[in-house]
């Protein structure tokens, strides 16, 4: 028996909706892990050590160990403890949590990495630590490290097929349901990936937009 | 010390640890006076600078504005109200300009008035044309840093200083860094200020712009003040032999 796509339109209707499950999950857990990255690596570099700590046991975590543990712990884990998250939630703080910690470690480079002059350039004006770091120091930092943040994003993007396990009807989960019907894996997994590789030009897309833009600005 | 003495360096004196790299040295410029500093590289003039907004903490001695005390011990969150208190009353200007990049030139210089005076943004942009008019630079309000030579980075990097209104200006080798032909445009601006009695102290190795714009001179090696006196004495009868040596050099190379 060969390959049969005629049975993949049918189902046409069902992987857009999924697809685009997959693209409001990518997009929330992506602003999440942006802002969440910001957020660690300020910690991580200026934060007092009794901040700093408990803040780095957590980064550790997510780091050593796996997403796909991670999302099990969020949806099915804290029910236990009467935290009763909706999967789609779920998904976004799992994926956004950990590519957090990822885009942090990328960020902290970055603001290691700009210039000595620029603190003293701020500091002489009269602006505080915080105020400095807060405007001269992190947007810097953000510009250069846009590139290496924007290939995490699509890693986050097929990562976020992971998160079909919990529930969530994305794109990997819907082809999955339309294979249970229709018994035709190979078909429906090839049309997901057509899919997921069009989402990813279409990210790519924005990404390299968004670089330029900040790099015509410089 | 006259009455109108504005910076008052009392006995400053730096090391880390063994190394001296200041020996008590007491400075006073009086309000309107120009002071530059010349001397070999490692002497501790851009140390001496420094200490004046408390960038190089002093390990000894005091530094005074007027009747504050910029390098005063006080706790770490008293301190930090107290020293960007007294930074914004003092300019300061870097060899490597330290413009932000990621920021117009009118943010450069509106950025710590609209932070730190609370001024509207309409008064922000005059001030920032006002500052921008008397560099010279008016027309290039909305360029980046990047898309700027050194010269004009660096006469940015003057009027943002000025947008804060300062008692005092350091220009700590602001010529240094620029190619031959641009230094004279950052000469004159620096020139312009100097003839609206900005009171300025400036640690530099252009000896003929010291001589001509500056009331005195100071000339120190290895964290001493050797010599010091008005230009015409420094650079053309030096008493000290190794201001001297130091003088024939810098006209040898």
């Amino acid at each position: 028996m060969g390959l049969d796509f005629s049975v993949v339109p049918g189902y046409l209707d069902a992987l857009f909706l999924g697809a685009l499950w997959t693209i409001a999950i990518t997009l929330s857990a992506a602003v999440l892990s942006f802002f969440g990255g910001i957020g660690l690596a300020v910690i991580a570099l200026y934060a007092p050590l009794v901040i700093r700590l408990p803040f780095r046991l957590f980064a550790w975590l997510f780091m050593g160990t796996p997403l796909l543990l991670q999302l099990f712990l969020i949806y099915f884990g804290l029910i236990e403890i009467g935290v009763d998250l909706p999967a789609f939630v779920a998904g976004v703080i799992g994926l956004g949590l950990h590519y957090a910690v990822y885009n942090s470690d990328i960020i902290q480079a970055g603001i290691l990495a700009v210039d000595k002059g620029q603190h003293e350039g701020a500091r002489t004006l009269g602006l505080s630590k915080v105020q400095t770091i807060r405007k001269i120091v992190v947007p810097q930092a953000v510009n250069t490290v846009l590139p290496p943040i924007g290939n995490n994003m699509i890693a986050l993007l097929k990562d976020s097929a992971l998160v079909s396990v919990i529930g969530v009807a994305e794109l990997t989960l819907t082809s999955q349901l339309a294979i249970s019907k229709t018994f035709r894996p190979f078909e429906f997994y090839l049309a997901a990936a057509a899919f997921y590789y069009v989402i990813n030009l279409g990210l790519e897309f924005g990404l390299r937009r968004i670089e330029r833009r900040i790099q015509i600005s410089r | 010390m006259t009455e109108n003495t504005f910076i008052d360096i009392r006995h400053a004196a730096k090391s880390y640890g063994a190394l001296e790299v200041l020996k008590d040295i007491s400075l006073q410029v009086d309000k309107g006076q120009i002071v530059a500093i010349i001397g070999p590289s490692g002497s501790g003039k851009s140390t001496l600078l420094r200490a004046i907004n408390d960038l190089d903490p002093l390990t000894g001695g005091e530094v005074w504005l007027e009747d504050m005390q910029i390098n005063k011990k006080l706790p770490q969150r008293q301190y930090e109200k107290h020293i960007n208190h007294v930074r914004q009353q003092i300019g300061m200007v870097f060899q490597h300009f330290n413009l932000f990049p990621h920021l117009t030139v009118r943010e450069n210089i509106t950025l710590a008035p609209k932070m730190l005076k609370g001024i509207s943004d309409a008064q922000a942009n005059t001030l920032a044309e006002e500052q921008l008019d008397k560099v010279g630079l008016l027309d290039r309000i909305d360029y980046y840093p990047s898309q700027l030579s050194g010269g004009q980075k660096q006469r940015v990097a003057i009027a943002r200083a000025l947008a804060m209104k300062p008692k005092v200006m350091l220009f700590d080798e602001a010529t240094s860094a620029l190619d031959p032909e641009l230094v004279e445009e950052v000469n004159l601006v620096m020139k312009k200020l100097a003839e609206e009695h900005m009171t300025m102290i400036i640690v530099t190795h252009e000896m003929g712009f010291a001589e001509s714009v500056c009331d005195r001179v100071l000339f120190m090696d290895e964290g001493v003040v050797v010599e010091e006196g008005p230009p015409d004495v420094i650079f053309k009868n030096p008493k000290n032999e190794r201001t001297q040596n130091f003088l024939r050099k810098h006209l040898e190379s």
